[in-house]
């Protein structure tokens, strides 16, 4: 029997909608096969990794922490990617952005207010931009190919985030371990009620929202989509497309920026070496696998949460390596962008058929 | 500095040189062809775990390191696959095959952590090799000129032979190319393998040779080096080979300082200096407009043939 | 090919641990669980292996009167945080978190679960159910600093630091008090990596030193790296918090062994018996928590014998790793003779002794 591909005339909704579920369901699957060949408990691999942390609400908290940044970074990231500007230095935006509001906080350490926190996470948005504004520039001046600039840009903020640790904002009371001192109560992201979790979660959801209606109801949301699906049309259009590189860019490193001051003020309570833990690469995943639209960021971030979580679990319970959930989000993605071709094609059976064959 | 230490130092910059080296350069084959993979680091630990695993069962380095360059390959088809079959985005699917690089390296490497191996050898005899000055040239082993003769082999390839020449035409013009009846897809496929066999080379010198044992994340994030040293080279072999060893000259002038007791700059400016030159080369490229040091124009870019 | 010799010992020491069975009466049949927090791998050839063979100490004292639970490769920080809480929140009713980086996640989620007791290694924080401990490692560099004083023909080592912290700075002293007891003018020279961790980076800083005079080194980051730089070069080096003669049969001289379990057992009784407090614990060779690896056989009889002195007049207190007279490496004198230095100055310490260039 023969495979065959068939061109769509249009891009199927429901295959955009379904593909991602397919992808999750083809990694339990495959996940569960290759771990008991491995000799492990495949099945029970799978259910601790994906079922136990969705179906345990005590595990909701920990979802939502660990999806918080994730969302938060991939919903920037899509404005950019849905206007074909391609930033993968959004883990450099995100440390950089977390820099300048420490910097914020270091320098309000013996003060009160509740204007400190805002405060830090302004200098984020703003200290996120200014980094993703060099590559932006870069391109827009020079055409030089932001996928290779923002890249590089991330180890330079890697090297200063551990310049600033070993250096000027080590903690003078800390005995020389390479950290900042802990951020004050008016520094740190308040807890809501009896839960451990901050307020920048809840945030990250509502910020993830109003980028949709941003996006799809503001002329702004308009001419993104047109500069990335459509350039020669934009043009036409009277759209500048220079302008919207930037603003996408900038988009990016502000909601990237803001992700890295509610981590570090939030989680963290102070800056560390260990600080940049890819969550600017695993946004890019997440922003993927949501489909670069919001409510599809807010599930892929969930469940990429899931993952992470349900990876420790599987740790303790089943004794499975730590590399295991690494193992199943490589596959995941894998499978969400080998199905990806179901969205632009249809799969047929048999073979010679009209318009299938090429 | 005396001889022997500057001897001694050259040494080890080409020891610190020779992965990267040979990652870059199946990364810069890649990029010509117009494909961009990310997944170097991946790749490398994947290349590093089992030749690391095959030597020390098999006690030859040799059959090591050609496994590492097979079991690369492999990924890279997961990759190319994606990419030029199903047209998937390269960016996420290089990110995607790099963590699927770090979780399965791990998970192989279980069972190795704790092996040692011997090292391999300088090829010229003792003599020549253990010379307190000429060793600089004969002391080392078979990677090294390896990597050497491939710089050259690739610089002749992209520049004297039919099918660099094709190469470079599906990079800069995939639908061109394709419509002189060249397969884009046909030729990007056999560019990734070779980017995917090179990178397992690079990796196993780590597993094999600089620290011969197996620890998970061995190449500690050197893959990204290797790809900032492909466009730090501004896509030039030759220039590759003066770029590596600058960046290894960057890596170890640190620490033999350092050990001589002197500081000449923060270690962290030092350390974020390759990529900097990088982002300035980048910047400089386009200033100048140089055809023939930009960027392969169809870097990235999905290919599909149009009916 | 070379296998796992340490495993082999470790039973042996695991046996030999002869504290008696606590308590099981008095908590009835279910097992007490204890849980253990690790940075690394398991097999990380030092830091987390030693915790680990802690951790078989335990088990072998214990039996099924103690459960175990371990989750490695725990990125410090947020992460940290979560997988303390899920593991209190499993039950687990002494945990211990094996990481610098996990000293504030531990405080944090102790404030929460009061019932559950919390030891935390390597810090210098404590509250109601936190303990901190640590091991007195320069005691075991004082050892080798005897054994380096003897073996070196140019009288100079290198040292292979990774962050000025005073538990590293109290090691490179005492290495080179020891070693200059024995010679002179002997110098110690110490090459910060900035890293705990990076195989190729360790072993770049040992060709490093060796090209410029050193012929033995110390190390004070986790990998072997610098050990296999040695064996290649026919020179010679220590091990760090374990035996690590497989890699450089010839060049390992002796390692620093942090025997962790004796620890384990003794808080393990502790709580089984309802009598645990916190507090901050350091102990040393006189306890059984640093000791030497087996000595090489190519270090002559004499300078066996040196170091065994050293040793004992460490033990035994007659002669402690900080005797004073002490200059530092700029001509102060720190200490008259007669004197030695105490807990709080060596926990504090941030100078170099004479003969050391950091």
């Amino acid at each position: 029997m023969l495979l065959e591909l068939e061109a769509r005339k249009e891009p199927s909704r429901s295959m955009l909608y379904l593909t991602p579920v397919i992808a999750v369901l083809l990694t339990m699957v495959f996940g569960a096969v290759i771990f008991t060949l491995l000799g492990y408990n495949g099945l029970a691999a799978v259910r601790e990794i994906f079922i136990t942390p969705a179906i345990d609400i005590g595990r909701w908290p920990d979802l939502g922490i660990k999806a918080a940044p994730l969302i938060l970074i991939a919903t920037g990231l899509s404005i950019g990617f849905r206007a074909n500007v391609w930033n993968i230095g959004a883990e450099g935006q995100y440390i950089f952005g977390a820099l300048a509001g420490t910097g914020v906080a270091l320098l309000t350490w013996d003060m009160e207010g509740v204007w400190i926190l805002p405060l830090m996470c302004l200098a984020g948005i703003v200290g996120g931009m200014l980094y993703a504004a060099i590559p932006a520039l870069l391109k827009i001046k020079l055409e030089v190919n932001e996928i290779l600039s923002s890249l590089m840009m991330t180890y330079v903020a890697v090297q200063l985030l551990y310049y600033l640790m070993r250096g000027p904002w080590m903690d003078p009371e800390g005995f020389n371990f390479p950290q900042t001192r802990l951020f004050s109560d008016s520094q740190l992201m308040p807890e809501i009620g009896d839960t451990f979790v901050h307020i920048g979660v809840p945030l990250a959801f509502i910020i993830a929202l109003i980028a949709w209606f941003t996006m799809s109801k503001t002329v702004f949301g308009f001419q993104v989509r047109v500069v990335g699906a459509a350039p020669h049309a934009a043009r036409y259009g009277g759209f500048n497309k220079n302008r919207t590189v930037l603003l996408s860019m900038l988009a990016g490193g502000g909601l990237a920026g803001l992700a890295g001051v509610f981590e570090a003020a939030g989680p963290f309570g102070q800056m560390v070496p260990q600080f940049p833990t890819g969550y600017g690469f695993t946004a890019i995943i997440v922003a993927f696998l949501g489909r670069l639209h919001p409510i599809g960021i807010m599930l892929a971030g969930v469940i990429l949460a899931i993952s992470y979580v349900g990876g420790e679990i599987a740790q303790t319970t089943l004794g499975l390596p730590n590399a295991a959930a690494g193992l199943f989000q490589a596959m995941m993605l894998f499978f969400l962008l080998a199905t990806d071709i179901l969205v632009k094609y249809r799969l047929r059976f048999g073979s010679a058929a009209p318009g299938g064959a090429k | 500095m005396n001889d022997y230490l500057l001897i001694s130092f050259i040494m080890t910059v080409i020891g610190a040189s020779t992965p990267i080296l040979l990652a870059a350069l199946g990364e810069l084959v890649v990029e010509k062809s117009g494909v961009l993979n990310l997944g170097v680091e991946g790749m490398m630990l994947v290349g590093a775990v089992t030749g690391f695993a095959v030597t020390s069962i098999t006690g030859m380095p040799l059959v090591g390191i050609i496994v590492a360059a097979i079991t690369a390959t492999l990924a890279a088809l997961i990759f190319a696959y994606l990419t030029l079959t199903l047209t998937a985005n390269q960016v996420a699917t290089g990110l995607a095959l790099t963590i699927f690089g770090i979780g399965l390296s791990s998970l192989l490497g279980e069972g190795f952590v704790g092996f040692t191996i011997d090292v391999m050898g300088p090829v010229f005899p003792a003599g020549l090799a253990e010379h307190p000055v000429l060793r600089v040239v004969f002391g080392h082993n078979v990677v090294v000129y390896f990597s050497i003769a491939m710089i050259g082999a690739v610089a002749w390839f992209l520049k004297k032979s039919r099918a660099g020449l094709i190469l470079r035409a599906v990079g800069e013009s995939d639908s061109s190319a394709h419509s002189i009846g060249y397969s884009v897809i046909g030729v990007r496929y056999a560019a990734v393998a070779f980017g995917g066999a090179m990178a397992g080379i690079g990796g196993s010198y780590y597993s094999l040779v600089l620290t011969p044992m197996w620890a998970e994340q061995l190449t500690a994030g050197r893959g990204w080096i290797a790809l900032a040293l492909v466009v730090f080279s501004a896509w030039r072999p030759w220039r590759l080979l003066l770029g590596a060893y600058f960046f290894g000259v960057v890596m170890t002038l640190e620490l033999y300082t350092k050990a001589a007791g002197i500081t000449l700059i923060a270690p962290e400016l030092l350390a974020a200096m390759p990529y900097i030159a990088t982002i300035a080369v980048l910047a400089l490229i386009s200033l100048r407009k140089s055809a023939g040091a930009q960027a392969p124009a169809c870097l990235g870019q999905p290919f599909k043939p149009s009916t | 090919m070379t296998n796992f010799t340490r495993r082999n010992i470790l039973k042996t020491a695991g046996a030999a641990a002869t504290l008696p069975l606590l308590g099981t009466m008095a908590r009835g049949t279910a097992p007490l669980k204890v849980a253990f927090v690790y940075l690394g791998p398991i097999g990380d050839h030092g830091w987390t292996y030693a915790h680990e063979q802690g951790r078989q100490a335990a088990i072998a004292q214990y039996g099924d009167a103690i459960e175990t639970t371990i989750v490695e490769n725990v990125a410090e920080g947020p992460d940290s945080e979560r997988v303390i809480r899920n593991l209190a929140e499993q039950g687990n009713e002494l945990i211990f978190t094996t990481s610098f980086g996990y000293m504030n996640p531990t405080l944090k989620v102790a404030k929460r679960y009061k019932n559950v007791k919390f030891e935390h290694a390597s810090g210098y924080k404590q509250s109601k159910n936190v303990a901190s401990y640590n091991a007195r490692y320069y005691q075991g560099r004082a050892v080798c600093g005897t054994i380096a004083g003897h073996m070196s023909e140019t009288g100079v080592a290198g040292y292979i630091a990774s962050f000025p912290i005073p538990e590293v700075v109290q090691g490179i002293n005492a290495f080179t008090l020891a070693a200059r007891k024995v010679n002179p003018d002997f110098q110690t020279r110490v090459l910060w990596v900035s890293s705990w961790y990076d195989p190729a980076k360790e072993a770049d800083a040992a060709k490093a030193l060796f090209d410029q005079g050193a012929d033995i080194i110390a190390q004070h980051t986790d990998s072997p790296a610098a050990l296999q730089a040695a064996e290649q070069r026919g020179l010679m080096a220590f091990g760090q918090s374990w035996d690590m003669s497989s890699f450089a049969p010839t060049a390992h001289l002796t390692a620093i062994q942090n025997n962790w379990g004796i620890y384990y057992v003794d808080r393990i009784a502790k709580v089984l018996a309802g009598n645990w407090s916190t507090g901050s614990t350091w102990w040393g060779m006189k306890e059984g928590a640093v000791e030497m690896s087996p000595f090489n056989d190519r270090i002559p009889a004499e300078v066996q014998a040196a170091a065994i002195a050293t040793r004992d007049n460490i033990i035994d207190g007659s002669v402690p790793a900080f005797a004073g007279p002490i200059s530092d490496n700029t001509g102060t004198e720190r200490l008259a003779a007669g004197g030695a230095l105490d807990d709080g100055a060596l926990n504090g310490i941030d100078w170099y002794v004479e003969g050391v260039s950091a």
